[in-house]
């Protein structure tokens, strides 16, 4: 058989930064030597609609849709997109939520998608050398700071093991 | 060579690099998902990508691009080719000197279409060979192999990719460019290119030839590749269904279609033949499989109920299985809504207070159909608001006819409802008509594309504009009014109720930016106003 696969849903809604987190996301897996496949729908995300992405990797990766029950984690940045998404879930998933991180204490609430990454971060076989160097690429300098700071207080917020 | 590196790309930005690689001097089509990433990834690679301002003056400009020698693609969604169908099936006559790829971006689930057709079947019909990529790495290599096949047999090719494979992201290996094409240069060819029946008639000959000749080079070509399995079970799947039949059934022997019309027929005969069971996995129609089935193949297919929507793994898991049974009903998302800031709300709500009889058509506006406002009372197709709120004009009886208004936007006008503007000029109704043009001067639905009558090219550089108003009051309409719709201002519904009354031939523009692009509209200006060194506008 084929080695595992990690599958994760990414869900919220039109202007959260859904496809930035799964970018950035699929970028440190791509890093870290794996084979990868994302996949959204976008449609008409910039009025608000639901937006969700897909990232599959592993050895080899080939269709580019996780399927219902089979996501190891679901990320969701918008409580109400828990309800619509939940069915990816694998039985004993992990379901990541605004939840996960003190949002008032984030250096900006835009940076809830990359707070959520690096709460996902502590769960995947991603070195965190990749996620720094994948963060640094994917915001303009200016705004690198903060992204930094939110995943890796997100990070911090996984006690190990958990 | 940067472009060498491996890289994750959606099958979109994969054509577009392809189509930078291999030389392609012109790029054209019109918005509409899920192609329209390809021309404008294009330009961002320093490739001439231009929008046109609809797909068959598209599909027109690429033709003749071709007929000068040079490698030109079209971009376009599914129902794009609708519209560009009428030079495509003449063009597969004419044939081309340089290579001309059509590139038909298919949308089986409708995650953003008026329907789902399969436009495979616009290959069998007009004649033009077909290749259908499964990821990004094969959407950048089928854009070459589509070169060399539009080339060797001189026809135009066309690369057919639906949104999985167009919006999923997946490791490609570029080649780097590929060597100077050969430059445009004009050569005359009469017979082969004026389609008079006297010349056409022996090049539709020319064209089934050509086409006996690809399906026999297709027996042997490597874009059919067989994956050796299992005898018990034989899959024949193309596209996106490939990757999830590999998934549904990793023990399978599969034959995977890349170069699905002309169909290797003996190739496919001989897998059907060397294992037990042998099905036919495909999204959308049964293109394969009735093809199969007529050559005397015995395969098996889906049924009826698979037809709809995208295929995933479980479906695919469910075919296999013959499982009738009904499938889990999807937990709705939420809906997308006009921004809360958006100028068409105050359109609508007087739409909806004056209980108008609203022709619609497609863009953001088409939210104008949903709560609160339920406004709008068809939408068909691009364009159709006119034509289709002349036609209730026409017949319904008065007091009602009195309440029929089209409503399209501004790009959408562009595109195609030129046409019905003369035709409501050429035949008006009895009790007049009033059109409103939604101008918020950009394509929004798709993304924020530019359009002729914005001014801009699609790289937004600034080019002759296209005024809507002066157009309108050429075509002879007396009654032309540009109103700004904003709170606060009863303008518009003054207008409209003006224009309701006077059973006339009425143009109203309604005209406000969209919201989302007044911060770029205000960048671009600032700029363009110091490269003039002109006193520019504060902020
Ligand atoms: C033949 C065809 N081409 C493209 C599309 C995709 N599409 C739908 S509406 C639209 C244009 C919308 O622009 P506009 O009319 O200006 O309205 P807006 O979205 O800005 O409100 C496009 C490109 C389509 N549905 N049909
Ligand atoms: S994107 Fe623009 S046109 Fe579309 S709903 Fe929002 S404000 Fe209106």
């Amino acid at each position: 058989m084929r080695g595992r696969l990690t599958n994760v849903v990414v869900a919220g809604l039109g202007g959260q930064g859904v496809l930035k987190a799964s970018d950035i996301l699929a970028d440190v897996a791509l890093r870290a030597g794996f084979d990868v496949k994302k996949s959204e729908i976008k449609g008409m995300s910039q009025r608000g609609g639901s937006v969700t992405s897909d990232v599959r990797f592993g050895q080899t990766v080939l269709s580019p849709m996780v399927s219902p029950g089979e996501a190891d984690y679901l990320l969701v940045l918008e409580p109400t997109q828990v309800e619509p998404h939940k069915h990816y879930l694998k039985p004993n998933g992990k379901l990541i939520t605004p939840d996960a991180v003190d949002v008032g204490k984030l250096p900006n609430k835009k940076t809830l998608n990359v707070a959520l990454l690096g709460a996902l971060s502590a769960h995947l076989p991603l070195p965190e050398a990749g996620w720094l160097e994948a963060l640094r690429e994917a915001f303009r300098p200016e705004f690198f700071e903060h992204n930094q700071q939110a995943f890796l207080s997100g990070r911090a917020s996984q006690s190990p093991g958990k | 060579m940067p472009s060498a590196k491996r890289q994750l790309l959606s099958g979109n930005e994969a054509i577009a690099l392809a189509a930078r690689d291999a030389g392609v001097a012109l790029g054209t089509g019109y918005p509409g998902t899920p192609s329209t990433e390809i021309l404008e990834r294009f330009s961002e690679l320093g490739g001439r990508g231009q929008w046109s301002p609809n797909e068959k003056v598209a599909l027109e400009v690429a033709i003749g691009a071709a007929f000068a020698g040079a490698r030109a693609i079209v971009t376009m969604k599914h129902v794009g080719l609708n519209v560009a169908a009428d030079p495509l099936f003449t063009a597969a006559y004419t044939g081309v000197s340089g290579g001309l790829i059509v590139i038909s971006a298919d949308d089986p689930g409708m995650a953003s279409s008026q329907n789902e057709q399969d436009n495979r079947r616009y290959a069998v019909a007009a004649g033009v060979p077909m290749l259908e990529p499964s990821d990004s790495q094969e959407a950048y290599d089928f854009l070459f192999a589509a070169f060399e096949i539009s080339e060797r047999w001189k026809l135009p090719v066309i690369l057919r990719a639906t949104t999985r494979v167009c919006h999923s992201y997946t490791i490609v290996q570029p080649r780097g460019p590929n060597g100077a094409p050969k430059p445009p240069r004009f050569e005359r060819d009469i017979r082969g290119r004026v389609m008079i029946p006297a010349y056409a008639r022996p090049a539709h000959k020319r064209l089934r030839q050509k086409l006996t000749e690809i399906e026999e080079w297709n027996e042997t070509g490597s874009m059919n590749p067989v994956i050796k399995g299992d005898k018990k079970l034989g899959i024949i799947t193309s596209g996106i269904s490939f990757m999830h039949a590999r998934e549904a059934a990793p023990k399978a022997s599969v034959l995977k279609l890349g170069f699905t019309y002309p169909l290797p027929m003996k190739k496919i005969a001989a897998f059907a033949q060397g294992v037990d069971r042998c099905v036919v996995i495909e999204e959308g129609d049964p293109y394969l499989v009735d093809a199969i089935r007529a050559a005397g193949i015995a395969v098996e297919g889906k049924a009826e109920m698979y037809r709809f929507g995208e295929l995933d793994v479980p479906r695919v898991r469910r075919i296999l299985d013959h499982d009738l049974s009904p499938e889990p009903a999807k937990p709705p998302g939420k809906a997308p809504q006009l921004c809360d800031g958006c100028q068409y709300r105050l359109v609508f709500e007087a739409l909806r207070k004056r209980d108008c009889i609203v022709a619609g058509d497609i863009g953001c506006y088409t939210l104008g159909v949903l709560k609160p406002f339920e406004a709008m009372d068809s939408c068909v197709c691009m364009g159709a608001s006119l034509g289709v709120g002349l036609g209730l004009r026409h017949v319904l009886p008065p007091e009602q006819a009195r309440r029929v208004v089209s409503v399209i936007g501004d790009s959408t006008f562009v595109h195609s409802g030129i046409s019905g503007l003369v035709e409501m000029i050429y035949n008006p109704p009895t009790e007049g008509h009033v059109l409103i043009i939604l101008d918020n001067a950009t394509t929004a639905m798709t993304g924020h594309q530019e359009h002729p009558g914005t001014g801009r090219k699609l790289d937004h550089q600034p080019t002759n504009k296209l005024v809507l108003e002066d157009l309108a009051r050429s075509l002879g309409v007396k009654r032309v009014h540009v109103v700004e719709p904003r709170v606060g201002s009863n303008e518009f519904e003054r207008t409209l109720d003006e224009c309701l009354a006077s059973r006339e031939l009425c143009v109203i523009i309604a005209r406000r930016p969209c919201i989302l692009i007044v911060k770029r509209l205000r960048e671009l200006e600032q700029s363009e106003c110091e490269k003039k060194e002109a006193p520019c506008a504060a902020g």
